[in-house]
């Protein structure tokens, strides 16, 4: 079988914008799995909310200045209402079994799943990137749309603006700290609860920037929730649990495989990713980078 | 709970038993029917029990091997046009194959790894079986399954699915009971002194999962002689959470009460959706008010509150993590 070699950049190229998105959205989940110890099940739905918020806000704003505003305010609606789950419901279940806090995330996506039916129908949403994404881009004789250019031009920047937050401020700083030994931090004086609370917030408030934006790229429908958090989980074990880099080194193994899974045998397309994360684990069953539990 | 149930509550359970013989003529044929959905998903979540409650393993997929028991029974009487009996023997044991391959490679890993080996793996099938469309149907199903006509009624699949069901559970029961059944729990609340007695504790596991996988097998089949038809979804890893939720729901530490978690999960989609397809939100509702209020599960809060042998079948808080 010959390629033609500009068709394989440009799938790579898909596949690392698409590996970008991943990488938003489980970077999200990785924090929150290693602040809180907690498969934060819900990240799915609230992405899902983040991508149908972001349709409502383009609906009310048209054009380019809709789009924009939906890339702040999505992922500030999904905030808000996982604040609101941590602080009413959430938080009182700290001292529990580990296992009723994963029950209480899933019974909060069921409940979330609903709500989204509820507000926004069973109808497929779509939203419209502005203008200047229209046609594509050349890099290395590859064409790529102009919005996965956008998306891997966001992606790094995001990347370090983690880098940032979890290094280089205080309240990053104790978040890690909490990750490693919650004990520790809370015996120095933090609060830890709301240590917790910022990490949750902070984790779905990445989950509602993925939703956002993704949502140009594909139909905006009930039932993505399901296939990001799959994806998600097995991206945030392979890349080692609750370590952001590794978030990253699993998205774009994630993303990669499946756009070459494309290239190569598209029927099977979807077995790729699977098939990637089966190896790893084999090889490496606690991540390829360190995690912190 | 075992003492129990072997002496005294023999007569409860033939009352039972009894009354849901009789229950079909006097019922309605959709009330039989979501009667023999319970027992389906029921049997389901009594085969993920063993290795969840009783087995301390991570086992995230569960579904995948109820949906290949379906699917190979569908297939053996669809496309390979074989006898019932003969499908319904090959089904499960094609599915406790796949158990012990994917088990095989599980059970190198611990706790929440196990688990996610398991999560892509069994992914890994359903992706197979959702796009091979010239064996499977992918998406689309197969519907019509080749059922004899002996069971093709509501009410004969009623008796036939109940009697494999209590066929299966008293097997379950006599597993349980016997000294594999307590290696495993021992295995489950402490592993690393079980393995320095000298128990093999990743063979123990491994039996374990192909034993479980084996009935959520029998399962499938059992949901193919009532539907009729296979679909990808019951590989999709919804379904296993669903049943792993069931577990929870019932009380994973006690014997029976995936039955009723099963009992109230079905129930609650049917009669809940009738009135609302807002059935989700009902039942997470339901499931914030159980963690906040029953955190032993149904029949747990019920055995505390009534039963007297609950303290020998409690295990500590957190004896799932005591592995890793």
């Amino acid at each position: 079988m010959a390629f033609d070699l500009s068709a394989i950049g440009s799938q790579f190229f898909v596949g690392l914008s698409r590996s970008m998105i991943l990488f938003i959205v489980t970077a999200g989940l990785s924090f929150v799995l290693g602040v809180l110890r907690v498969p934060n099940i819900a990240h799915g739905s609230l992405y899902m909310i983040g991508a149908f918020s972001a349709f409502s806000v383009t609906k009310m704003v048209p054009g380019a200045t809709g789009f924009w505003l939906a890339l702040i305010l999505a992922p500030l609606v999904v905030a808000a209402i996982s604040f609101i789950a941590e602080r009413a419901l959430f938080c009182h279940l700290y001292q529990r079994e580990h296992l009723m806090l994963l029950l209480f995330t899933f019974a909060l996506s069921l409940i979330l799943g609903d709500l989204v039916k509820i507000t926004w129908g069973a109808e497929y949403k779509s939203i419209m990137a502005p203008k200047i994404f229209d046609g594509s881009v050349r890099i290395f004789g590859a064409s790529i749309p102009k919005y996965n250019f956008f998306l891997l031009i966001v992606g790094p920047l995001v990347a370090i603006g983690l880098w940032l937050l979890t290094n280089k401020t205080k309240l990053g700083k104790i978040a890690r700290a909490a990750a490693v030994d919650r004990e520790m931090v809370g015996a120095v004086g933090v609060n830890v609860s709301w240590v917790f609370a910022f990490a949750f917030v902070f984790g779905c408030f990445m989950a509602g920037l993925g939703g956002a934006l993704m949502a140009p790229t594909i139909s905006i429908t009930l039932g993505m929730d399901h296939n990001i958090i799959i994806e998600g989980f097995l991206i945030v074990t392979i890349g080692g649990l609750g370590n952001m880099w590794g978030a990253l080194v699993g998205s774009l193994i994630f993303g990669l495989s499946q756009a070459f899974g494309v290239l190569f045998w598209p029927q099977f397309a979807i077995v790729f990713p699977y098939t990637a994360v089966v190896i790893v684990l084999l090889l490496r069953p606690r991540g390829i980078l360190k995690s912190v539990w | 709970m075992f003492k129990a149930l072997s002496s005294k509550n023999y007569l409860p359970c033939a009352v039972v038993l009894v009354v849901l013989l009789l229950l079909p003529p006097i019922l309605p044929r959709f009330y039989t029917y979501i009667l023999a959905l319970i027992f389906v998903t029921a049997l389901l979540a009594m085969s993920l029990n063993m290795v969840v409650g009783h087995g301390g393993l991570f086992q995230f997929h569960h579904g995948v091997f109820y949906g290949v028991g379906a699917y190979a029974f569908a297939l053996l009487l669809f496309k390979g046009h074989m006898p019932m009996w003969f499908g319904f023997i090959v089904a499960p044991l094609i599915a406790a194959l796949v158990g012990l391959l994917i088990g095989w490679f599980c059970v190198r890993l611990t706790s929440l790894y196990f688990g996610m080996l398991q999560i892509s793996l069994g992914s890994l099938l359903w992706a197979i079986v959702f796009r091979w469309y010239a064996l499977t149907n992918g998406d689309d199903g197969i519907h019509g399954v080749p059922i004899p006509s002996f069971v093709s009624s509501v009410s004969n699949a009623y008796y036939f699915i109940l009697f494999f069901f209590v066929l299966c559970v008293g097997i379950m029961y006599l597993i349980h009971r016997s000294p594999f059944g307590m290696t495993l729990q021992a295995i489950r609340d402490n592993p690393a002194r079980c393995s320095a007695v000298g128990i093999n504790v990743k063979r123990h596991q491994l039996i374990a999962i192909v034993m479980a996988t084996f009935f959520a097998g029998v399962a499938g089949v059992l949901f193919v002689v009532l539907e009729k038809s296979v679909f990808p979804d019951l590989l999709f890893w919804v379904l296993s959470l669903e049943i792993f939720i069931m577990c929870l729901l019932g009380g994973w530490f006690t014997f029976a009460g995936p039955i009723l978690g099963a009992a109230i999960s079905v129930a609650l989609r049917t009669f809940v959706g009738i009135y609302t397809e807002y059935w989700t939100l009902i039942l997470g509702v339901l499931l914030i008010l159980l963690i906040f209020f029953l955190p032993e599960g149904v029949m747990g809060f019920f055995m505390q509150k009534f039963g007297k042998n609950r303290a020998k079948e409690s295990v500590p808080a957190g004896g799932q993590d005591a592995q890793g």
